[in-house]
């Protein structure tokens, strides 16, 4: 599953930012298919760019004048996550590649500690807060994409080293989001996707779907012989033989590489897939 | 052999969301914001 996911993830990265030459006009894309969110987080002001960002389409709605539920975007979300779930998180948003990338640097690594668990709800927080609350009630500004969102930053870094007339107009906002993208990208060397962990209000949508979703995982409980190798190498901190399908897992498909029972199965299987598996060999 | 139904039934209300969406010209709203360089996004302001 490693080496098959990196591909994919790389594969999913190059495609979402398919406008090659914007990287050096720094002119963003404007064809047709900036109207189709991709499942990810990546920003649409990324030269690279050719979709458009589930979070920032949604704030684009709430945060204007004539109020309209937004049917479209809310409607891909959902349709992205009852398929996946958070297999999205997993195999193809590009900021959660990239810092897949930043953890396989060698460094100090400290991915379990105390406060691990309390942090995850502020994703949550984010979500309600940045995303919803605060957009929907002050208006005209995307509170998340405007204060925390990383791909923006990155996407402004990439703007500016491709069009100098783009620096100047840089201050005091982007020198605080450059802040918080730096703080983002060094916790990526020592603890496993920070900012999936306590952070992205998008993957905290998904993990509602991972119950539900096409893409999930099962446990034989009679071929799970409790080692206890599937929790220790979750790096999302997940005992995957207690909780298959936590809100938590982003489908990286470890545990199920490293049980020696093969008790686990992941994947677009039914949601008894396991407990036949089990039936027939005994 | 019990199919997913929770994840059927959110697909089809998903597929009927856009459906929505696209009939009230949605997407143009998506794209109108998608092909501006959004000045939050890249820290301008
Ligand atoms: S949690 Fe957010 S940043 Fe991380 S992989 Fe999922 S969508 Fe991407
Ligand atoms: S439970 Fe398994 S698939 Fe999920 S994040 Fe942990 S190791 Fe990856």
């Amino acid at each position: 599953m490693g080496k098959k996911r990196t591909i994919i993830q790389a594969l999913s990265a190059i495609l979402c930012n398919a406008n090659i030459k914007g990287f050096f006009t720094g002119q963003i894309y404007t064809g047709a298919t900036k109207s189709v969110c991709v499942p990810g987080l990546n920003c649409y002001s990324c030269p690279g760019a050719v979709g458009a960002c589930p979070i920032g389409s949604l704030q684009t709605f709430l945060t204007g004048l004539k109020f309209k539920v937004p049917y479209y975007v809310v409607g891909l979300l959902i349709f992205f996550g009852a398929v996946l779930g958070r297999a999205v998180c997993g195999f193809l948003c590009p900021f959660g590649f990239l810092q897949d990338i930043l953890f396989k640097i060698p460094f100090f690594k400290k991915n379990r500690f105390k406060g691990d668990r309390i942090l995850r709800y502020l994703k949550y927080v984010i979500l309600a807060l940045f995303v919803i609350i605060l957009p929907f009630t002050f208006k005209l500004t995307p509170f998340f994409c405007k204060y925390i969102c990383p791909s923006g930053t990155i996407a402004g870094l990439l703007l500016s080293a491709a069009d100098p007339r783009v620096r100047p107009m840089l201050g005091n906002l982007f020198e605080q989001k450059l802040v918080i993208l730096g703080i983002i990208l060094s916790a990526s060397l020592i603890v496993w996707r920070p900012f999936c962990k306590y952070l992205c209000p998008l993957g905290a949508i998904y993990g509602f779907f991972n119950k539900a979703a096409l893409y999930r995982m099962d446990l034989s409980k009679d071929k799970c012989i409790s080692c206890g190798k599937c929790a220790g190498v979750c790096n999302m901190n997940i005992d995957p033989s207690r909780t298959p399908n936590s809100m938590e897992c982003i489908r990286c498909g470890e545990c199920v590489k490293a049980c020696p029972a093969g008790a686990l199965v992941c994947g677009f299987i039914r949601q008894d897939a396991s407990q036949k598996k089990s039936e027939e060999v005994v | 052999m019990r199919k997913n139904i929770p994840a059927l039934i959110l697909i089809a209300a998903g597929i009927a969301a856009v459906a929505a969406g696209i009939c009230l010209d949605q997407h143009t709203d998506v794209l109108a914001k998608a092909i501006r360089i959004c000045m939050e996004c890249v820290g301008i302001g």
